[in-house]
């Protein structure tokens, strides 16, 4: 069977604690979390750490006040939280939809916002990527996918992210330096291998949720399966609106590229208008444009391309039914 | 009780549980006699599965026992030009290496092609071709020692697949088959197709794609070896076919059979995937008995898709000939294989493509021409359906374009042309008992089909197929002329019963038919028997759970052991009941007077009666199935004891916009003859509605061609088979139309039912939305394609677009039956003057 390598494994009870542990092990210590994307990937020599220190023991991931989210809740439970279903539908229902219901009750909310990013050559044992000599995510050089490219193409594969950007959550941050608060768009980098701006010994804390006052938000997503399955597309759209017009909106696609993609396009087509036919119609063409998925997902890269304005269109159609 | 001569012709023309005389039992008893049989029971290991206590082959573990691993080749294609392990052997742990040298006599299932090594020789043939293996003191160290190993390839030019071995016969993967990179051609015709083209009214071609896929079992493969100091070598391992295990090992060790001893423990699901001797199995023996501790091998995920052995990529092309009410003149089938790189059952597989398009729907003049290409991938062989769900969604969609050229109901069309109950069909298979049209009726009245075909709203539609398969292969793997399943049955003085078969419990529930079939003929609850099986040192062979042959071959074993028991203890109980042995009854553990039932004594006091009277009390039984009626070469492939039929209609919901295909329920009628355990027979049928909903709509063996051929997916999470969320609705309708050569009537149905689904998906897709999806699997992007393309007033089609010329051998000629033929290749005198009475002899 694919074995886990050894590995140390810690339980601080404090940030404190996990700070102090992670300066200890260094560069070859990770935190973790529900562990259902790093113990595979431990399995298959994607990430090697000696040290795994788990935040499951430590009280304020697991905090929920008011709109701040503790980073340690799981899927699960934030996906049942009544308060959520009510103010944060869309939230609540992107949690819903990652995996699995085994994999939701263990996997958590920072764990699926900080996802390593996903491709077929590389979601792959090391005796596989041996046979293709390696990719640039780990152990090679070249990327399969474009190999003329100098950058990795490995796609953002998480449900929650492009949620939390469209909807403006801000991340709070917590490492050896003090605490910092950026928005969720800016906690991510358009790159398969530096995907994320968070610096490995910083811990994601808390997820902090704009209050639920006057705008709404839906999540679809595009997969083989109704289960088990990441998004080769997700649709986040969010808008603001005032009577029947739409003061502001933001775009937001998953799936498609290394980082949630912002359609900034899509979102210009809805802003004072009143989701119209053709205001949707626009808005679901503009995202068509930008959107360049690659042949390293499940499913035929022009058909998930095509699908981009047909998810954009219903997400907008059921935006507009919601609150008609 | 039994009716004498109907016995004897059944006999003659079903098989044979000689040697030993013929058995007491009719043929076919009204189902109101049945105690046990028919009954929707529990299977008898059951709960001991549902609890997590049945013991699987990793669940094994040995004192000393040390692990092994299997270090695979990274290159599709290349030559082994040294391998160095000295490294390896250093790494502390490592207890040995094993390299091709030391493992050098090649194996094979299939007697015409032992073109396999338990490691690499000279040649790796796929990535993931085994190389070395490891023994170690925990996995993690045997793991690590594959790093040490160093291997130097020279790699050659991979052959990616089919139509690339076609254009390159160069460089051969092996130096034997029949053409270049083509392993088998065959070519064979069954009276004058031109001449039946010639008469027909319409003549329709069409090429058709079946995509690859594995069988995904939920236990991975994996096995423990033992070398005794006495030199006798034990293996248990999750197989389907201990027996075939047990004389790859023989062969390949070296090793008198006497010594070797295979276990096959309780597959966790196999589907035909555990159905070779597998190079893991031969590498953990050997290791054993160098090492003199015990072996174990768990296979990952992704080495189980390195196995594969599932089904083969094929392309087709068909053209058929009829007149303006349907009925056919004359077929020609061509199939194309995309074999991998090892034989395994490939050979029997590219017959199977041809074997069975005379099995539902009578073909007068028949023509088939198969071939299998070895390529660079991991080799194919039986999944469930074996050879035969390809061909079946060609034909089945081919009959649907026909029956709509021809303004008739799809359904009519297949009920007006059957083929009919105890008759010959072209290629001189022998049909026995034949509910078709029984199973078109119940999914035709239970879907509102009448209602619903090409009535329902855009994007909803219907669609039905129909197909037939074998109950059991008509002859074994390797030529011999012993029984196919043999039983011994035990009796003890107890009361016990203890029945021993090496047939092999894959979940399909073999076990619970022989307590089922036992408790049935001695008058005992099936829960108290003990069931032996799968063990080669205490269990009669029975060639292994494939070819759905267990439950009849091993069935009617069973029953003529059971008789014979049950005849032994009637005339020793006989006195003491005062009564005559024809009237000696043996029921709810009670064995009694027929006459005056309250005079009877238990169960076990008239085993000690027979014991005290004649010794221990034990019988054995055996079947050996009739030979088929043609004799020509290749008609080993296709005859069977009996058939069994199912008719399917699918519902779909297309979504334009997307081409995405649900499938919310499928109606499902199949003719099981008898049903043994009618809990187990509703099993088999909605599992098998769920494995073909999985080829139809999402199931895929993908490789990247330009990238070293390595398989794309090979996961749980990527290789995509339905979630129970895609699962649909079933209604099944279970016809029994007893055959007089199975177990009480009984037919097969494990894997049958699975062969519709994919052409009613297709159908429905096209009743839905007007597009012909003619390649499975049946992908949104597929449809979205074909759904443009009709939008262009294109060909509203997604599919193949030719069929590559083939250096097909001469045909072998066989009149078929009503042109006067005997079954014998060769065409003397058989010509087209005496093909005239076509109708009516195709009745006889």
């Amino acid at each position: 069977m694919l074995r886990l390598p050894s590995f140390k494994y810690l339980q601080p009870k404090t940030l404190k604690e996990a700070l102090a542990m992670k300066a200890d092990a260094g560069p070859d210590g990770m935190y973790v979390a529900g562990g259902t994307d790093l113990y595979p990937n431990m399995k298959r020599r994607h990430q090697e750490p000696r040290t795994v220190i788990s935040l499951m023991a430590i009280p304020e991931l697991k905090r929920l006040e008011g709109w701040n989210v503790g980073t340690c809740v799981t899927l699960t439970e934030l996906s049942n939280l009544p308060t959520f279903q009510h103010s944060y539908p869309a939230v609540a229902h992107a949690a819903a939809l990652v995996s699995t219901p085994l994999l939701r009750n263990m996997g958590t909310l920072g764990g699926n916002l900080c996802l390593d990013t996903r491709c077929n050559y590389y979601d792959q044992t090391y005796e596989w990527r041996k046979a293709i000599d390696f990719c640039m995510k780990k152990d090679g050089h070249i990327c399969w996918v474009a190999p003329s490219s100098p950058r990795c193409w490995a796609v953002s594969s998480s449900d929650v992210a492009p949620v939390a950007v469209a909807i403006g959550a801000e991340f709070l941050l917590v490492g050896p330096q003090g605490e910092r608060v950026i928005p969720a768009g800016r906690f991510y980098h358009n790159d398969g291998i530096n995907y994320l701006t968070k610096q490995p010994d910083e811990i994601l804390v808390e997820v902090r949720l704009p209050a639920p006052d006057g705008w709404d938000a839906v999540y679809h997503k595009l997969r083989r399966r109704g289960s088990f399955d990441f998004p080769v597309l997700g649709v986040a759209a969010w808008v603001r609106r005032e009577g029947g017009r739409v003061t502001d909106a933001r775009i937001v696609l998953g799936g498609v590229a290394s980082w949630p993609q912002e359609i900034p396009e899509a979102a210009a087509a809805l802003r004072d208008g009143e989701l119209g036919d053709d205001a949707i119609a626009a808005a679901a063409a503009a995202a068509y444009r930008p959107a360049k998925p690659l042949d390293n997902t499940d499913f035929d890269l022009s058909w998930r391309k095509q699908m981009t304005r047909v998810y954009v269109k219903a997400a907008l159609e059921e935006l507009r039914q919601r609150r008609g | 009780m039994a009716d004498g001569k109907r016995r004897k012709v059944g006999r003659s023309e079903g098989g044979s549980t000689t040697p030993g005389g013929p058995s007491n039992r009719p043929l076919v008893q009204p189902s109101h006699d049945f105690r046990v049989v028919g009954k929707a029971l529990r299977k008898v290991d059951a709960t001991a599965k549902v609890l997590g206590v049945t013991k699987f082959a990793d669940d094994l573990s040995l004192p000393r026992m040390l692990y092994c691993k299997l270090l695979r080749s990274p290159h599709p294609h290349a030559r082994i030009v040294r391998i160095d392990a000295a490294r390896a052997l250093t790494l502390p742990g490592v207890k040995a290496v094993l390299t091709g040298k030391d493992l050098p006599i090649p194996f094979g299932i299939l007697p015409v092609s032992q073109d396999e090594h338990a490691l690499a020789l000279d040649k790796a043939r796929f990535v993931g071709d085994p190389v070395a293996g490891v023994a170690a003191v925990s996995e993690e160290v045997a793991t690590a020692a594959l790093d040490l190993i160093a291997v130097e390839y020279e790699p050659l030019r991979p052959i990616r697949d089919h139509l690339d071995a076609v254009e390159h016969p160069e460089p051969r993967i092996h130096d034997y088959g029949d053409h270049g990179n083509l392993h088998k051609l065959i070519n064979l015709e069954f009276g004058d197709v031109e001449a039946g083209f010639a008469e027909a009214e319409l003549v329709r071609e069409d090429l058709l794609f079946f995509e690859g896929n594995t069988h995904l079992p939920m236990e991975q493969h994996a096995a423990v070896a033992e070398w005794s100091p006495d030199g006798k070598l034990t293996l248990w391992s999750s197989t389907q076919t201990p027996h075939y295990v047990h004389r790859a090992l023989a062969k390949v060790l070296e090793l008198p059979p006497a010594r070797v001893r295979v276990i096959a423990t309780t597959n966790g699901g196999a589907f035909g995937g555990k159905s070779d001797p597998f190079s893991h199995e031969i590498v953990v023996a050997k290791l054993a008995m160098l090492t003199g501790r015990p072996v174990k091998i768990t296979l990952t995920r992704e080495e189980v898709f390195y196995c594969h052995r599932g089904r083969h990529p094929t392309l087709m092309w068909v053209k058929t000939g009829v007149k303006k009410d349907g009925a056919i003149t004359a077929m020609h089938f061509k199939s194309l294989l995309d074999g991998g790189g090892y034989g395994s059952y490939g050979v029997a597989s590219t017959y199977y493509t041809g074997a069975l398009q005379t099995v539902t729907h009578h073909v007068p003049r028949y023509k088939f021409q198969g071939a299998r290409a070895f390529t660079n991938k991991p080799p194919c062989g039986p999944k469930r359906g074996h050879g035969t769900p390809q061909p079946r969604f060609a034909l089945e969609v081919h009959f649907d374009k026909i029956a709509e050229q021809l303004g008739i109901d799809p359904a009519d069309f297949r009920l007006k042309h059957l083929v009919p109950p105890h008759s010959l069909t072209a290629n001189w298979l022998r049909i026995g008992s034949m509910g078709l049209a029984e199973c078109i009726r119940k999914v035709v009245a239970g879907s509102g089909w009448k209602e619903r075909y090409r009535k329902l709203p855009y994007g909803q539609g219907v669609g039905l197929a129909c197909s037939s398969y074998i109950t059991g292969a008509g002859l074994p793997i390797y030529w011999n002329a012993m029984p196919h399943s043999g039983v011994q049955l035990k009796c003890d003085r107890g009361g016990g019963v203890t029945v021993f078969c090496g047939s092999t419990e894959i979940g399909q529930g073999s076990d619970s038919v022989l307590a089922i079939i036992v408790a049935e003929v001695l008058g005992l609850d099936p829960f108290d028997i003990a069931v032996v099986a799968a063990d080669t040192d205490l269990t009669p062979v029975d060639l292994g759970s494939y070819s759905s042959r267990v439950t009849l071959m091993t069935g009617n074993a069973a029953i003529q052991a059971a008789e014979r028991a049950r005849d032994l203890i009637a005339r020793h109980a006989a006195p003491k009941l005062e009564a005559p042995v024809e009237r000696i009854t043996f029921v709810g553990g009670r064995v009694f007077d027929a006459a005056s039932p309250e005079r009877g004594i238990s169960f076990a006091e008239a085993v000690q009666l027979a014991e005290a009277a004649a010794g221990t009390v034990g019988t054995v039984g055996s079947y050996t199935p009739a030979a088929g009626a043609g004799k020509y070469r290749g008609a080993g492939v296709g005859p069977s004891p009996a058939y069994s039929y199912s008719a399917c209609v699918a519902l779909v919901d297309v979504d334009p916009a997307t081409g995405i295909v649900r499938v919310p329920k499928i109606w499902i009628a199949h003719d099981v003859g008898r049903s043994i355990n009618a809990a187990a027979v509703m099993g088999q049928i909605e599992g098998s509605i769920y494995m073909g909903l999985g080829e139809a709509l999402m199931e895929e063996m993908a490789y990247r061609g330009n990238r070293n051929v390595v398989h794309k997916i090979p996961s749980l999470l990527e290789y995509k088979s339905p979630t129970t969320l895609e699962m649909c609705d079933v209604i099944t309708y279970v016809v029994e139309d007893p055959d007089p050569n199975g177990p009480f009537g009984a037919k097969e149905c494990g894997q049958g039912p699975l062969l519709p689904v994919p052409p009613a998906v297709a159908n429905a897709v096209y009743d839905a939305v007007g597009v012909r999806i003619d390649e499975v699997p049946i992908t949104p992007e597929k449809v979205f394609k074909a759904l443009r393309r009709k939008e262009k007033g294109e060909e509203p089609r997604f599919g193949p677009l030719g069929f590559p010329d083939l250096p097909w051998p001469e045909p072998t000629r066989v009149a078929p039956p009503w042109e006067g033929g005997d079954g014998r290749a060769g065409e003397g005198g058989r010509g087209r003057e005496k093909a005239v009475g076509v109708t009516a002899g195709r009745r006889r």
